[in-house]
């Protein structure tokens, strides 16, 4: 029996990874895989405690986290696709114009 | 038995999303998060989520992956330089709130009140993964079921919209 701190602190590592990952690349397609990193780690704690706890409840919100998981890539690889029509390059650091 | 498995899945995973975010290639970044997917569903087997280590592989790496893979070959971006200007502050943060986490986790360890609601054996361990899930689904959360359903729909006319190049210009 694996105790439950060891996939919280799993979790926490991948969720960590997720967000350096969105801090520090500029290809925007990382930065939504780095998204889906984060998304996974929380699946791994409710998993977790689903199991822990003993109760279903856990493993039907990660059921609905994977739902908009999908949302979120079909309309996040559009607006990447529609980005790169209008500036052809996938680089956030081009991305500026409310910056003065 | 249980351990060996857990520490075997849970150093792939780390590896596999320390390289997702490491590596220069897009493809390659996409296929370590694929190794990372299937890592993933292992851990769930061992958790006695079948339903959802099966969901897992079809949808995520089956689908989520699989459109990634898509823009990015569709895009055919060249080499970029890789990291954006913030890399050191990002990189303290990261490390302070991930020593952080690690210390307050193991500090309380999860004793007394979790343990004991443990001896709460649910109904769904007779009745198998799949039935469990499917009747708290469609009894406790049938509407939010339904505006998951609606999220969807909401998704695919958003992508349809975002992604067609003259959608409104054939009316003018």
């Amino acid at each position: 029996m694996v105790p439950l701190s060891y996939y919280v602190v799993l979790s926490a590592m991948v969720f960590i990874t997720g967000v350096v990952g969105v801090l520090i690349r500029r290809n925007i397609i990382i930065i939504l895989l780095s998204v889906e990193l984060m998304l996974n780690a929380t699946n791994i704690n409710f998993v977790a405690f689903s199991h822990h706890l003993g109760n279903v409840a856990g493993q039907v919100f990660v059921f609905f986290a994977l739902t908009v998981a999908a949302a979120e890539v079909a309309v996040g690889l559009a607006i990447i696709i529609a980005l790169y029509r209008s500036r052809s390059s996938i680089n956030v650091d081009e991305f500026q114009l409310l910056k003065w | 038995m249980a351990t060996s498995f857990f520490f075997y899945f849970a150093g792939v995973i780390v590896l596999t999303s320390i390289l997702v975010v490491a590596l220069r290639n897009p493809i390659y970044s996409a296929l370590s998060l694929l190794i990372m997917f299937f890592h993933v569903a292992g851990l769930y087997v061992t958790l006695h989520a079948e339903f959802l280590a099966a969901v897992q592989i079809i949808v995520y790496a089956g689908a989520i992956l699989v459109l990634y893979l898509f823009v990015v070959m569709l895009l055919n971006v060249k080499r970029e330089e890789r990291y954006h200007a913030q890399l050191p502050i990002a990189a303290l943060l990261g490390l302070t709130i991930l020593t952080e986490i690690v210390l307050l986790t193991l500090q309380h360890r999860f004793g007394g009140d979790v343990s004991s609601t443990e001896s709460v054996s649910p109904a769904g361990e007779a009745l198998g993964n799949t039935e469990a899930i499917g009747q708290v689904l469609y009894s406790t959360y049938l509407f939010p079921f339904e505006v998951a359903s609606l999220i969807l729909l909401v998704a695919m006319i958003g992508a349809i919209l975002l992604a067609k190049r003259d959608l409104f210009e054939g009316a003018k």
